[in-house]
Order: C-alpha cells, then sequence, then structure tokens
C-alpha cells in the first residue's frame, strides 16, 4: 500500500442498534472500498414464519426489533387485512395512527437526543453531554417518555406492545383514558421546536447527495401505514408491485441483505425521504417551522437528518393531539373476516423508512410463505455509497476525526441493525 | 470522574435489543443511573468502551453463532456478577425456533448464498454455557424489576422479583378471568413481572415471561383441549418466545 493509502476501521460500532463494523479503504483522494459489515446474529424469521397462523404474525415479528416493534404489528396487520380482505376505518385507523406517531417520538427522540446529538458537539454518549447539556438531555428524554406513554397506554407497554391485533385492537381505549396525555404531548410538541432551533445551530458538513429517496404517499396524509411507493426518479406503484421493482442481494461480508431499485441500484428511505416526498403534506404549522431553519423540499444532506427527525417529532405530535381530541369510543374494538388462500402487501413508514411484508396464506390462514424488508437493510447501499462521497473530506482529517465523522455519517440514517438481519460492524483501516 | 463507582456493562448476543432498550426506557431514572454506576460498556448507548473487570454484567441475547460461546465466557470472566436479561439470553428467545427445525434449511429459506452465514443448529439461552447470578424473565423484561435488579445487585442482596404465576398478578389488579369468558390463557404457567398485561387488554396472556416456577403445563393444556384449541394451535402457544424453556418445551412435545 503506497504512502497516500488509508485504512478506516471500526470493529463494532457504538449508538446504533446492533452489531455492526466499518472497513473504508481511502487510495489516492477517493475510497476504494467501502464496507458496512453487520454480524448481528441472523435470526431467520421469514423461516420459521412458515407454518405459524397469520393472527400471531404481529406479535411475532415484533420481535424482530425492540426500537419499532409497533412498525413491524402494522405492516404486519396491513399486510394481512389485505389477505383477508379486511379494511380498518374510522377510530380503529385513528387509534392506529396514534400508536404510531408514539412510535415515532420514541425512537426518533432516543436517536437525536441520545445517540446522534453527541456526535454534532463531540460527545462519547447522551451521559457525557448531560453533564454539559443537562437541560437539552432531559428535554429529550421527556419528550421520549411522551412518546412511550402513547405506546404504553394503548398497546399496554413501550416494547412490544401487546394490545394490537388484525383487524384493530384487543381493547379500546376510552376518552377519559387517553385525554390525560394532553397537556404532556402538547409541551413536546412545543419542546420539538425549541429543540430544532438549537440542533440547527449545530455545524453541518457540506455533503449533498443526488439520492433517490422511495417512501410512502398518501392522497392526503403525511405518511404513517398506507400509500402508493413513489421515489424521486419516478417510481410511483402500489405495494404488490414492490418485489417487481426492488430487488435484494447478499454481500459476503454481511449477514444483511443490500436492496435496490432493480433498474438503477442504490436509494434511501427514512424520515429525509419522506420529507422530500411528501413535504407538501405537512401542515402549515409544521412547514412553517422547517422554513424557520431553512429546511425545505429538497434536502440532500445526510447530516440534516436530525433536523428532519425532530421536524417529523413535532408532526407527531401534532396528529396525536388531534386523534385524541377527536376520538370516540369505537363500537367494536376489531373487525374480522374469514381466512382464505390469498397473498397480502403490507408496507408502512418505521421510524427508518419503508417496511414492507409480504405473507401467502393458506385457505385456514397458515403462512407458507414470508417476505420481509426492512429500512436498514434498504439503506445499506447508500450508506456505503454516503461514505464514498465523504472520502475526499476524510482524507483531510486527522484518523481520530476520521473515523468519527464516518460514524457520525453511518448514524446519520440511525442504522438498526436488528432489523436489517436478516445488518452493522464500523472498520476504517489506516496503513 | 468518581473511579470508585460500580462498574456496569451490557452486552448484546442475538435479540431484537428491547431488553437493552428498556434501560434507557427508564427517562425518569437514567441520569441518577449514570452518576450511581460507571457505564463501562454499554454499545447501543456509548462509544466509551472498557475491557472491564465489570462488577455488574447485563446480558441480552441468546447464544446463537459459534463464537458467541467463546464471547459469553469472556464475559463472565470478567464479570462479578451476570444477570440474564429477557427472553432471548434466559431461554434462547424466538430464534429457537430452529431448535425444532433445521438450521440449514432456515439458512436456504432467507439467504441465496447460506454458506456466509455462521448459525449454531439451537440457539439457547447463557445459563446453558455460563453459571447466571439471576434471569430477569419477559420479553421484555419490565423496566422496573431491571432497575431492582441492578439496584439490588449493586447493594450486594438478592433482588426482589415473585416467581409465582401471572394469575397472582390479575387477581390482585382485580381482573375477570378470561377464560372464564372462553379465551385460551397461559396466565397460570407463565411467570410474572408484566402486571398481568394482556388479561387487563382482554386477550389471553401468550406466556412471554416463560414458564412460572413450578408450572402445571399438563393441566393447563387439558384447559384447553376443554376450550376447544386444537393441538396444533397448542404447540404454537407453547413455541413463541420461551419456546425452549423446558417446561413449555416438553409440554409441546406431547402435542407434535
Amino acid at each position: 500500500m503506497s504512502n497516500g493509502d488509508r485504512i478506516i476501521r471500526v470493529n463494532y460500532l457504538a449508538r446504533v442498534e446492533g452489531e455492526g463494523s466499518l472497513l473504508i479503504k481511502l487510495k489516492g483522494d477517493q475510497a476504494a472500498e467501502v464496507q458496512l459489515g453487520i454480524f448481528e446474529p441472523p435470526r431467520f424469521f421469514e423461516a420459521f414464519l412458515r407454518g405459524r397462523a397469520h393472527r400471531e404474525v404481529p406479535d411475532i415479528t415484533s420481535r424482530i426489533c425492540g426500537i419499532c416493534p409497533v412498525a413491524y404489528m402494522m405492516s404486519a396487520c396491513h399486510a394481512m387485512e389485505d389477505a383477508l380482505g379486511i379494511r380498518v376505518t374510522g377510530q380503529l385507523r385513528a387509534l392506529r395512527r396514534l400508536l404510531y406517531a408514539g412510535e415515532w417520538v420514541e425512537s426518533h427522540a432516543l436517536h437525536v437526543f441520545f445517540l446522534h446529538a453527541p456526535d454534532f458537539l463531540g460527545y462519547p454518549d447522551g451521559f457525557a453531554m448531560a453533564k454539559e447539556h443537562g437541560e437539552w438531555i432531559r428535554k429529550g428524554l421527556r419528550i421520549k417518555k411522551a412518546g412511550n406513554a402513547i405506546v404504553a397506554l394503548l398497546g399496554g407497554r413501550e416494547i412490544h406492545p401487546v394490545n394490537v391485533r388484525i383487524g384493530g385492537f384487543y381493547r379500546a381505549p376510552t376518552r377519559a383514558e387517553l385525554e390525560p396525555l394532553l397537556p404532556e404531548l402538547r409541551w413536546a410538541r412545543e419542546a420539538c421546536t425549541e429543540s430544532l432551533m438549537w440542533m440547527s445551530t449545530f455545524s453541518f458538513p457540506s455533503l449533498e447527495r443526488d439520492y433517490e429517496f422511495v417512501a410512502l404517499r398518501h392522497d392526503e396524509e403525511y405518511p404513517f401505514c398506507e400509500g402508493r411507493v413513489v421515489s424521486s426518479k419516478g417510481l410511483d406503484l402500489p405495494l404488490c408491485e414492490f418485489d417487481a421493482h426492488f430487488e435484494e442481494e447478499q454481500v459476503p461480508y454481511s449477514n444483511a441483505l443490500h436492496a435496490r431499485v432493480r433498474e438503477r441500484g442504490a436509494y434511501l428511505c427514512g424520515p429525509l425521504a419522506r420529507f422530500n416526498l411528501n413535504f407538501d403534506r405537512l401542515s402549515p404549522e409544521i412547514q412553517a417551522l422547517a422554513a424557520k431553519v431553512g429546511l425545505g423540499a429538497p434536502c440532500r444532506n445526510p447530516f440534516k437528518n436530525i433536523l428532519v427527525r425532530l421536524i417529523e417529532m413535532a408532526h407527531a405530535f401534532e396528529q396525536a393531539i388531534s386523534v385524541i381530541e377527536r376520538y370516540e369510543l369505537p363500537a367494536e374494538p376489531c373487525v374480522s373476516a374469514p381466512t382464505r388462500a390469498s397473498t397480502g402487501f403490507g408496507g408502512t413508514e418505521a421510524p427508518r423508512g419503508l417496511l414492507y411484508h409480504r405473507y401467502q396464506l393458506d385457505d385456514e390462514g397458515t403462512i407458507l410463505d414470508a417476505k420481509i424488508v426492512a429500512p436498514t437493510s434498504q439503506n445499506q447501499k447508500t450508506i456505503e455509497e454516503d461514505l464514498f462521497a465523504l472520502a475526499p473530506e476524510l482524507l483531510q482529517l486527522p484518523h481520530e476525526d476520521a473515523t468519527r465523522r464516518a460514524e457520525q455519517a453511518i448514524r446519520n440514517h440511525d442504522p438498526c441493525i436488528s432489523c436489517a438481519t436478516h445488518f452493522l460492524k464500523l472498520r476504517v483501516e489506516q496503513a | 470522574m468518581n473511579e470508585t463507582r460500580p462498574k456496569l456493562a451490557v452486552w448484546k448476543f442475538a435479540s431484537c435489543d428491547g431488553c437493552q432498550l428498556s434501560l434507557l426506557d427508564l427517562e425518569d431514572e437514567l441520569l441518577a443511573l449514570a452518576d450511581a454506576v460507571d457505564i463501562a460498556y454499554f454499545r447501543e448507548a456509548t462509544s466509551r468502551e472498557s475491557n472491564g473487570p465489570f462488577d455488574l454484567s447485563l446480558v441480552d441475547g441468546s447464544i446463537a453463532r459459534p463464537e458467541d460461546i467463546d464471547q459469553i465466557r469472556e464475559v463472565r470472566r470478567r464479570s462479578r456478577h451476570v444477570v440474564a436479561l429477557g427472553a432471548c439470553a434466559t431461554a434462547g428467545g424466538i430464534q429457537a425456533l430452529r431448535n425444532f427445525a433445521s438450521v440449514e434449511k432456515y439458512k436456504s429459506l432467507v439467504y441465496a448464498k447460506p454458506e456466509y452465514i455462521h448459525a449454531l443448529a439451537e440457539s439457547k439461552g447463557i445459563a446453558e454455557f455460563i453459571r447466571v447470578d439471576f434471569e430477569l424473565r419477559g420479553c421484555p423484561p419490565n423496566k422496573h424489576q431491571l432497575l431492582e435488579v441492578v439496584s439490588a445487585f449493586l447493594a450486594g442482596r438478592r433482588p426482589n422479583v415473585a416467581a409465582h404465576s401471572v394469575c397472582v398478578d390479575c387477581k390482585l389488579s382485580g381482573n375477570v378471568c378470561v377464560m372464564v369468558t372462553g379465551t385460551p390463557c397461559l396466565g397460570p404457567i407463565t411467570h410474572a413481572g408484566c402486571g398481568a398485561l394482556c388479561p387487563t387488554y382482554r386477550r389471553g396472556c401468550y406466556g412471554c415471561y416463560g414458564p412460572a416456577e413450578a408450572p402445571n403445563t399438563q393441566s393447563m393444556a387439558r384447559a384447553f383441549q376443554h376450550a376447544g384449541v386444537p393441538d396444533v394451535d397448542l404447540v404454537r402457544v407453547l413455541r413463541t418466545f420461551n419456546a425452549n424453556a423446558p417446561a413449555f418445551r416438553k409440554e409441546s412435545e406431547r402435542h407434535e
């Protein structure tokens, strides 16, 4: 290896969910090789789902991820409902939006305040950051707790909620149970604005990338659980055509599959993709909030993801408040339908991006085949490409700073390795 | 920094990350906890990395790859106390469903190139490989019980965590028994800790805390059969997040 060659290596990435590594080989003024390795042990969900009953799938797939179990439950429910011809509407649909909003908040708040903000301020973690920025860490924890309170009340508990089923819920809450959440949700909505103003003063590296953004798009709403799959390079399709346009490939250094758009390659899902493809679906108040910190569509700087997450949290609180203010107890907590042999497709916007499920059922509702595509496996290739694009800057930095910057760039996308394995370890090699 | 504080480590094996997330879900206590102990190793929360020795190691996840076995033994060597956290670390987790099937077949169902994948034939709890000082059940464990366990070990006492069944907690919360209304419920044989959540939400317990102390699984199975649950579904309910826990495993094998 010549004098100009460097290797950046991180054997076990910190502040991401799960086990991953990074290796960047720098040659001349660019990266010759980037490997985001995922050594998270494979757990074979798609294999052991075969032979299970359709009604078990929401609880089972929630165990793919402790950070976004609601997303797994909802994608599974929507897929089964698609297969059985069930439509969940009215207050039951509203309650699902409330639950989903709660999960966005708990996941985004943990990442923004505890995992990612320390990168911008030069701390190893949120605990060290709390020593000098205690007010903001405490605010972040209180925001997170407001999200958790929604999931715990509606779902029974924060992690792996028990109250979700195909067609709705086991027990619908009364208005009197939900209303006490309102004052804290209103406080948290404002706290997101204050946090956004503060974090917008962080120093953002100037990377801009020509991503193909992929997200759901709904006729009226910023997407949670429904919509067509659209992209910034012209895709616009129903979920049932997902497999025709997206494929997953296996690489030797990772237990997570890499997804790509068949015709083109890497793409990006998650907050930045949702924001760019659905900016017009945010309320005028949330759009104005984004404008205040100079954000609008398009935004192609992945380091600004932290700000977009705060905007999405403000949106989630707005939605949660609206659902509760208009809530009336539904007559039945769930809608049911007889089983039939069919294939169902479900896609929802997990905190980290599009989460696709497909199930083939026999006439008794037994799973014959299951396919799950997690957001992080979709973003894996793009994260590697971000690091290729960042290489010229990494070369200008001392080794330790280069390693930290590379890790920060990975955390832009809040990778969830538990989800993707079926996914991460950072190595930056220095010769 | 006060270096006399006890050192806490959090380790992850095969899991969904939910158990260690429970620690971060202690929003009101987290900063006080981080003052009271030195969080010396916790990859999900911090870039700091200490080699130990540790006063208390919390282990999230099951032993599922060949390399996990050496790693869990290394955790034991470096730790004064080891606590297994949750269904994966205590019973192998949902990924122990492979123990009833062929892992080679599973690999080829999920991966185009199964030869790249390292996985043990069975997923197991950590007590099958090392001495464990305490097992905290649940998928996920109750975060308040988790705080109790951490406090107890740091204070040098046994954790105050009840080993009775969900039924006891359900009665204490004044729920109407869901079995009485015809809903099959694993509450009578399942370890308490969740606060009888499922019956409170009007569904049957699905056993995510694993077997209670001395569970009468055969009597439970008969009650399910009387309620009209076919054997195929009885096997399914016993084979979820604690499928490899001996009491659940044995009973499920009786109905195959």
